[in-house]
């Protein structure tokens, strides 16, 4: 890591670089006058940073139905003992962006939500996120279990599988989910094998 | 909008070097260190991996929008690639029935900044296939020839392994490889027990610092480009000290259009390309012209140079530019490993790859199939970044739960969030990487219908695999599921049978294309000599991988890097001579 610093003097202008070219104003001409410039963060391409610009302003989820991701991320993964639900690491709005980013998860998504809501419109006379909590256990209790779930149920098995993977996700990627985990890299380190203890847990050695 | 115009730049280069990746960062490297003004052109922009304006290196999953989701980048949010399979404006296509997938990097650099530095020579055999086995192709060299250059590329850039004594894997100058992770020995004990060889992999990572660059600080991210320059990437590497020596002009932005020769001589005077920015017309005269585009470019630029003397595309009097065309095979298989829930949590980050491999261990001649293989390993506590359990209901019914009892599939709640961190680091990956043959039936050529944003003619190709591929891809599958299960382990989801070719991934998915200008020393039925020289157009050279008859199972970079430094050495000694 001490390299960096040093590095960090190595400026464009120091490598030589070619300002031969005679047509460089011609650039202009080419670019639309009025294009306000996005900052482009460290690590991005222009063209992405102008993207999630876009993909940020951009709004997919109804209120409604935010709060019904809301409810049913905190049912996949709620608080306990260890750290925080899986709205309190932010997931709904992570799940908000990857709809955006990748638009083919819009149609499972949004159809999912009616399905939840007409299933339980028809049963309890409410939509999901209205309905006492009971009520709601009830109904993931029938689509949560693969193995064990009815065949008219088996649109609401898909698209829970789907948000079990995105709240997990989510969570597991937020900083309150990776210190739940215990992922303790990404961070400058000398690897010098698998800890003694771990070693003798497994019956390993590194002198075979 | 201008009409664009052709403008001469005045001045004479030494060399004009088409690329920036493996093979063009070597040739300006060696070439300006040698004394020569070199012109290099490359397509992308400027790249530096350790200018913040770059770095994604030591970012979190949660500093990503899409949590390091690939929907901008083929390996994810953070990977250095610009580019990809798909680059907008730059399409290609394939015949009908064949398929083809082309990834490309545009940056300084090229596909080095974010490669998987899997850094094998050839061995011995690689180099004789046809007189070894019958089919396929020699090349007009052997390992002898490449042997010196391999270990000046080791000694130069940097590669870490073990001193096996493997006769077609042979052993370089090597680093110290960096000790094996847990899932690694169990991987390496499992594999002993089989008679599947498990090695310390060869990667060119610093363990140590060398020259003025810094050491590994074991982060797990080549593939986002190492800040220390503590990894290989052709930018930090070859082609940034190469401009540091004032002789090489770096024009990013330069997408190369056609070579252009004289019409009297038949010698390459320069290049024409399109200036990016501007996208305006230009061109560089050179004296020497060097290639490396990547392999199917190198071929398209070829194939794209037409004039009155070379109808055909220049230095294809043979016809075979384009043939031959040959990506190594892959198939690969995941599983899950009981004995590794539940783990104690510590930083086992390591390198940007795995600590270890398998060298192919068998002898063809008892097999069905004429070429080997060999197995890289993936697993461990890493980040956790987009996916990270997506598919749970698929996993946490196979073991009973804390309480010894069976458990149901999917589920949800404090007892699922459980189940998260307890198959965390619970799962290992195995993929092949195997040498295919060669065939002439297998190329690519320009599409008579279609050209780029530039205007420049794209490629379409024409690939399909062989029998030799397929029951290559059988016997990984087979193999992957023996060193499972003598893992205790439990192969995840289906075995890939027929109907998907055993999982033999499609060609250019594992983006070691070679061969489409081959060496060789009959110029009816090959593009270059064996100093990579241009049969046809002797002050034209190849130094990337187009040029290879043929790749073993052996990643072709560092063949790359080695073959760039024997032809540049060529090219000084043939000036010094005033040959060219
Ligand atoms: C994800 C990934 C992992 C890999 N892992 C390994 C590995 O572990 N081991 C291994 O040996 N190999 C690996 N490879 C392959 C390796 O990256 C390539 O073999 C190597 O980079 C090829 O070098 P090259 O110089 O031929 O081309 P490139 O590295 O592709 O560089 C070509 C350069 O030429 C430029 N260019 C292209 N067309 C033009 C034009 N018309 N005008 C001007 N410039 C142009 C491009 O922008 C690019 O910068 C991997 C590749 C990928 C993508
Ligand atoms: S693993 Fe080592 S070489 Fe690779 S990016 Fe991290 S510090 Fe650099």
């Amino acid at each position: 890591m001490k390299r960096r610093d040093s590095l960090k003097a190595i400026t464009l202008s120091s490598l030589g670089f070619a300002g031969l070219n005679p047509q460089i104003s011609a650039a202009e001409s080419i670019m639309p006058p009025d294009v306000k410039p996005v900052k482009i963060p460290g690590g991005r391409q222009k063209f992405e940073a102008e993207r999630d610009a876009k993909l940020n302003a951009d709004k997919f989820f109804t209120p409604h139905e935010l709060k019904t991701v809301t409810v049913l991320g905190d049912i996949i993964i709620p608080a306990d003992a260890k750290s925080g639900s899986a709205s309190q690491a932010g997931t709904p709005a992570f799940i908000e962006f990857m709809m955006k980013d990748q638009p083919q998860w819009q149609t499972p998504m949004r159809g999912g939500l009616r399905w939840l809501d007409n299933v339980c419109t028809k049963r309890f006379g409410k939509k999901f996120a209205d309905c006492l909590k009971a009520q709601q256990i009830e109904i993931v209790d029938e689509i949560a279990y693969p193995g064990k779930a009815k065949p008219e149920m088996s649109q609401g098995v898909a698209f829970f599988n789907m948000m079990r993977g995105f709240v997990a996700t989510g969570f597991f990627t937020s900083q309150m989910g990776i210190k739940d985990l215990g992922y303790v890299g990404n961070t400058p380190n000398q690897w010098e094998g698998v800890p003694a203890d771990v070693l003798k847990q497994y019956n390993l050695s590194y002198d075979e | 909008m201008d009409v664009p115009q052709i403008k001469k730049a005045a001045k004479v280069y030494d060399v004009v070097i088409v690329g920036s990746g493996a093979g063009g960062g070597m040739a300006a490297y060696q070439l300006s260190k040698a004394g020569a003004t070199v012109c290099l052109l490359e397509a992308g922009g400027y790249f530096d991996p350790a200018d913040p304006k770059y770095i994604n290196q030591l970012k979190w999953a949660y500093e990503s929008p899409r949590r390091g989701a690939g929907t901008t980048r083929a390996f994810g949010d953070f990977d250095a690639a610009w580019g990809g399979w798909e680059i907008e404006g730059e399409p290609y296509s394939a015949v009908k029935g064949t398929e083809f997938h082309w990834f490309r990097s545009r940056m300084l650099g090229g596909r080095t900044n974010h490669w998987g530095r899997i850094s094998l020579r050839m061995g011995p055999d690689d180099f004789k296939r046809k007189s070894l086995t019958g089919i396929g192709e020699d090349w007009p060299l052997g390992y002898e020839d490449y042997a010196p250059y391999y270990d000046k590329v080791d000694d130069l850039i940097g590669v870490f392994g073990s001193k096996e004594g493997l006769r077609d894997a042979p052993d370089g100058r090597f680093l110290p490889p960096p000790k094996p992770r847990l899932h690694e020995l169990m991987i390496k004990k499992a594999g002993k027990s089989i008679g599947v060889p498990v090695i310390p992999s060869r990667l060119s990572i610093l363990t140590k610092p060398i020259h003025d660059r810094g050491g590994c600080f074991y982060c797990a991210q080549c593939g986002r480009a190492c800040q220390a320059y503590a990894d290989f990437s052709s930018s930090s590497v070859l082609c940034i000290p190469a401009v540091k020596t004032g002789r090489v002009t770096l024009i990013n932005g330069a997408m190369a259009r056609e070579v252009i020769t004289d019409a009297k001589t038949g010698l390459a005077t320069g290049v024409s390309y399109v200036d990016v920015p501007t996208m305006t017309e230009q061109s560089v005269m050179g004296k020497v012209v060097v290639l490396a585009a990547s392999t199917c470019e190198t071929a398209r630029l070829l194939l794209n140079s037409k004039s009155a003397r070379f109808q055909n595309g220049l230095a294809n009097s043979s016809g075979v530019v384009g043939k031959y065309l040959n990506d190594s095979t892959g198939a690969s298989r995941g599983a899950f490993i009981p004995a590794l829930m539940d783990r104690k949590r510590y930083n086992e980050d390591g390198v940007g790859g795995a600590h270890v491999y398998s060298p192919w261990w068998l002898d063809n001649k008892k097999l069905d199939f004429p070429r080997g293989y060999h197995i890289e390993y993936g697993g461990g506590m890493g980040m956790p970044m987009y996916g990270f359990g997506f598919g749970m209901e698929g996993r946490n019914s196979i073991v009973p739960g804390r309480d010894g009892k069976p458990k149901a599939a999917g589920g949800y709640g404090a007892d699922l969030k459980d189940d998260f961190r307890r198959f965390y680091g619970a799962n290992i990956g195995m993929a092949g990487r195997g040498e295919p043959v060669p065939l002439e039936s297998n190329y690519c050529e320009i599409d008579p219908n279609t050209v780029d944003k530039y205007g420049i003619p794209t490629l379409r190709f024409n690939y399909k695999w062989g029998e030799a591929e397929i029951k290559q891809a059988k016997h990984m599958q087979d193999t992957f599921e023996e060193i499972i299960h003598a893992m205790g382990g439990i192969a995840l989801g289906k075995k890939p049978g027929p109907e998907t070719n055993y999982g033999l991934e499609a060609p250019g998915k594992i983006i070691h294309e070679i061969g489409t200008a081959r060496m060789g020393n009959d110029p009816k039925n090959s593009v270059l000599n064996k100093y990579s020289q241009a049969h046809d157009v002797k002050n034209l050279f190849v130094v990337d991988a187009a040029a290879f008859p043929s790749q073993g199972d052996k990643n072709v970079t560092w063949t790359i890097l080695a073959n760039s430094w024997r032809t540049s050495d060529y090219i000084i000694d043939q000036v010094k001579q005033k040959n060219i």
